[in-house]
């Protein structure tokens, strides 16, 4: 299996990520942690992000089903979900959040659902792509295996 | 002759969201810090109840049910633990938030998300490590 070909591919997918503005210079914090004892680490941090985004996107999902709409929840659920982008470094989504926000505080029914689906889409995207991402590292292996010669 | 873990300084990292409480804890770590992590100021309490050496708390303000600032208030109030230095972090940047804190005697308000700079600061200042 070509390694380095891997890598390069891996490489070249991450720089798209920050190229295109999916993810800032938050993600860089993320993988200057992860060390010997945590190898894993931003893989993990990821995981854990798309499993409690999924799970406030539900609850958002909820809260804009209701016939009366609860801003104030709508704007708590949103928050938090906007932390997690923070966090992570999730640019485009951190961006949306805040249009969500805004449109909360507006009381704008039809703007929390555009922006909302815009969420969604981009969620999705940007959890294909960094799927992907780490799947070529893992294939890619630790880098010495790059090094190994062929056989 | 002392434990490794009995040398090694005790944070507890409070914080409902789970990504958030991931990063804290191995941010604190790589301080070398011995990090406990909750999700919430109910169980720190429980875990301060049952702990008595937990030399530092980093706690989240937005949390449900008590928030981080209740939780400052519970630790500052109690003769045992007030002087168990707190530090809060937010994601949000809001003046009156971070002034009622610091009045409340917290250590610090980071605005998240937090990096490694923050965390060595702190731990120089208030730990003396």
């Amino acid at each position: 299996m070509d390694y380095v070909h891997l890598r390069r591919q891996a490489a070249s997918l991450r720089k798209g990520l920050f190229d295109q503005g999916y993810l800032d210079e938050q993600f860089y914090q993320l993988e200057d942690l992860q060390d010997d004892a945590s190898p894993n680490f931003v893989e993990e941090v990821v995981t854990l992000f798309f499993r409690d985004s999924a799970r406030l996107m539900a609850n958002i999902d909820q809260a804009l089903d209701k016939c009366v709409k609860d801003f104030n929840k709508l704007d708590v659920y949103m928050q938090q979900l906007k932390g997690s982008c923070t966090s992570i470094g999730a640019s485009r989504m951190k961006t949306d959040c805040s249009a969500f926000r805004e449109c909360c505080r507006d009381e704008n029914i039809e703007g929390c659902m555009r922006s909302f689906q815009k969420i969604k889409r981009e969620h999705s995207v940007l959890r294909q792509k960094l799927e992907s991402y780490f799947q070529l590292l893992r294939q890619a292996g630790p880098v010495e295996c790059a090094t190994r010669p062929n056989k | 002759m002392v434990s490794q873990e009995e040398r090694e300084l005790h944070v507890l990292a409070v914080d409902d969201s789970p990504v958030d409480r991931a990063l804290i804890s191995k941010l604190l770590r790589s301080s070398k810090f011995r990090v406990t992590s909750v999700d919430s100021a109910q169980r720190a309490l429980e875990l301060l109840d049952l702990e008595s050496n937990v030399n530092m708390i980093f706690t989240d303000y937005s949390m449900p049910e008590m928030t981080g600032y209740d939780l400052l208030k519970r630790v500052k109030g109690s003769s045992e633990l007030k002087k168990i230095p707190v530090v809060i972090m937010s994601s949000e940047n809001v003046p009156n938030r971070i002034c009622s804190c610091l009045e409340e005697g917290a250590e610090d308000f980071l605005i998240k998300p937090v990096r490694r700079d923050d965390v060595s600061r702190l731990c120089n200042r208030v730990l003396k490590c």
